[in-house]
């Protein structure tokens, strides 16, 4: 092989090299391959033509690039295609489920859906405006709890409690709030109200809680995190202006990292605000609007979805279809959320050029 | 606007390693003093306790005095903040404030400090202090635009700006010029022989032409080894130390027999 390699090899410095078409002839004559033993020895499973497709491509290409480019070339493009083949698989669930909502969501996804509770409502018809509504006041009001608590905590690691044993503790329960289900968050919250307002109280306000307990631990990491990664030649050089330690932080370690600090909030609002189980038990559910976070059951996306789901009424379709628009409610609003969170980064981001 | 510095027996710690040991020397007023020494003999360190900067790192503490016109910084009752606004520094590598445009970080002096200043006065001051950092004529055309993007030259003429904006007493510059280019360099050194007819200059630098050039005094420092204190070996005129030091170990450094 080496023999042919170097027959092929001209001069010590340039090496054969496969023409740009290889990989696309490649992969076209690997899935007509594959497709055909699929159709003719597994009765057309198509999860066994694709995987034939992509190991005969694989063999064909390592084969074709042993021979003509050499042995470093062929490891490369097998790294390559290796990669691009996992890249691929990973995103199949996400492909899969972003068209799955889509297609099964739109059917509810009109004005309707907008405008309307499900208040008096058991069969078509209805809508999840009061879910909306209270996602976004239990979340939003999660957010107000969860980013001062985080971002000071975040503030004291990085700025003032390096490497004391103060620090030291909080990093540690910080890290084991990382680690709680969300079912004991909800729990600890529905608990906590129970003592203060009395057994029982379900609201808007006692999901916030619930979700802060989940949301306060990814800001404070993240925050950290990015705090540390502003240089410290930027402190120093406040300093030697005779700025004072606080104002410093305030006005040139914030600022440099606030496009980081915002996507980490955003992240953080992206991660509980499909939280179902701890909004169940600490803000519970109803059926009407109600725009008051402090008293009575609040009726989440999440939980309307779940609700839907889980107890149709007699016309199950309509239910279901609700879940799905439910559904795909949620996933726009993160969308949304992470599109925001962008425009705010950019918009604060530090000046080059 | 100029003062002088005096020290005794100074001994600067990181933690319990002591870095560097009793030094006294005294820094004259309206004159360029430069510190020079192999690296690692606690030039930096010792500067750094001249505007009480040393003890921003953790464990980090000073033992003795450093009085500022009779004043000692290291008193009881002395707010560190108020003696960096007196004694400034400029740092070996550039660092403009990358969020601040030319003109903020000019004016960083005063608006960190949530100072009031009248527009025209801040307009003014811009301009002055970017002329007495030689850096007007190449910026007065783009003042908004980020300080970061300037060349590396032109960012650190832009940090001696922004010391002198808040007119200290004192202005400390460790290697302003190691990170620069000859053209730089020079344009920098003419501007310390310029800014020493008001301030109190001192410099580190590892260029035995540069301390000859620019300095009136010259202190040499000198570790006896890895892992021991960095001590002031000898300290006179400029002239003297380049000609006729008192010790050897001076003149080999300069003459370059050393190590
Ligand atoms: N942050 C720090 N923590 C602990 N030790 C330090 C720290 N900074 C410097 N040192 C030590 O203090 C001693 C003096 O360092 P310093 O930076 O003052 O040397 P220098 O003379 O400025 O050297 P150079 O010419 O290379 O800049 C060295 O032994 C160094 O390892
Ligand atoms: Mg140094």
């Amino acid at each position: 092989m080496t023999a042919l390699s170097h027959a092929i090899t001209q001069g010590s410095l340039t090496s054969g090299r496969l023409p740009k078409f290889a990989t696309p002839v490649a992969a076209v004559a690997g899935a007509i391959l594959g497709f055909a033993l699929a159709v003719i020895f597994g009765g057309g499973n198509l999860g066994l033509a694709v995987l034939l497709a992509y190991l005969i491509f694989l063999v064909a290409m390592e084969i074709a690039a042993r021979v003509i480019e050499g042995p470093r070339q062929a490891a490369d493009r097998r790294a390559r295609h290796l990669i691009v083949g996992a890249f691929l698989l990973a995103l199949l669930p996400l492909a899969s489920v972003i068209f799955e909502v889509l297609s099964k969501g739109m059917a509810r996804f009109d004005i309707g859906f907008f405008t309307q509770s499900m208040r008096n409502v058991v069969g078509k018809g209805g809508g999840a405006v009061h879910a909306i509504y209270g996602t976004l006041y239990v979340t939003g009001m999660a957010t107000l709890i969860s980013v001062p608590i985080g971002l000071l905590t975040a503030i004291y690691l990085a700025e003032y409690g390096i490497r004391n044993r103060l620090s030291k503790a909080i990093t540690f329960f910080v890290d084991v709030m990382t680690g709680v289900p969300s079912i004991v968050a909800g729990l600890f919250a529905y608990a906590l109200m129970g003592l203060l307002v009395g057994p029982g109280t379900r609201s808007g306000f006692s999901g916030s809680i619930a979700l802060s307990v989940l949301m306060i631990p990814v800001v404070v990491r993240s925050s950290e995190e990015l705090l540390r990664l502003v240089p410290n030649e930027l402190r120093e050089a406040a300093y030697a202006l005779g700025v004072p330690k606080w104002l410093t932080i305030v006005k040139v370690v914030l600022p440099t990292a606030i496009s980081g600090l915002v996507s980490g909030v955003i992240l953080a609002i992206a991660r509980v605000i499909g939280e179902t189980a701890p909004l169940l038990i600490a803000a519970g559910f109803t059926a009407s609007l109600n725009n008051n976070l402090f008293a009575n059951p609040m009726m989440t996306l999440p939980v309307f979805v779940f609700d839907s789901y889980a107890h149709p009424g007699t016309d199950v379709q309509a239910y279901w279809d609700r879940a799905w628009a439910g559904a795909l409610t949620l996933i726009l609003i993160v969308m949304l959320l992470n599109l925001i969170g962008r425009l705010i980064a950019r918009r604060f981001a530090p000046k080059t050029r | 606007m100029s003062k002088r510095i005096e020290t005794t027996d100074l001994n600067v710690y990181y933690g319990s390693f002591r870095a560097v040991e009793d030094v006294t020397i005294t820094i004259e007023p309206r004159s360029v003093t430069a510190f020079i020494g192999p690296s690692g003999c606690g030039k930096s360190t010792f500067l750094r306790t001249l505007n009480r900067m040393h003890e921003v790192i953790p464990g980090a503490h000073v033992e003795g005095e450093v009085l500022l016109d009779g004043e000692n910084l290291y008193g009881p009752g002395v707010d560190p903040v108020r003696v960096r606004r007196q004694v400034g520094m400029v740092f070996q590598r550039p660092n403009p404030f990358p969020t601040m445009s030319i003109k903020e970080n000019v004016l960083a002096g005063i608006r960190l400090n949530n100072k009031r200043m009248p527009k025209e006065d801040q307009d003014a001051l811009v301009e002055s202090s970017l002329r007495g950092a030689n850096l007007w004529e190449e910026v007065k055309n783009r003042l908004e635009l980020p300080g970061s993007g300037l060349s590396g030259g032109q960012q650190q003429r832009l940090c001696i700006a922004r010391a002198i904006a808040m007119s200290p007493e004192v202005l400390l510059m460790d290697e302003p010029c190691s990170a620069l280019d000859p053209i730089s360099t020079l344009a920098i050194e003419d501007l310390i022989a310029e800014l020493k007819q008001k301030y109190t200059i001192v410099i580190v630098t590892h260029n035995m032409q540069q301390a000859a050039r620019v300095s009136d005094t010259t202190a040499f420092f000198n570790i006896a080894g890895t892992g021991a204190p960095g001590k002031l070996i000898e300290v006179g005129p400029t002239d003297k130390i380049f000609s006729a030091p008192d010790v050897q170990a001076t003149e080999d450094y300069i003459s370059g027999r050393f190590g």
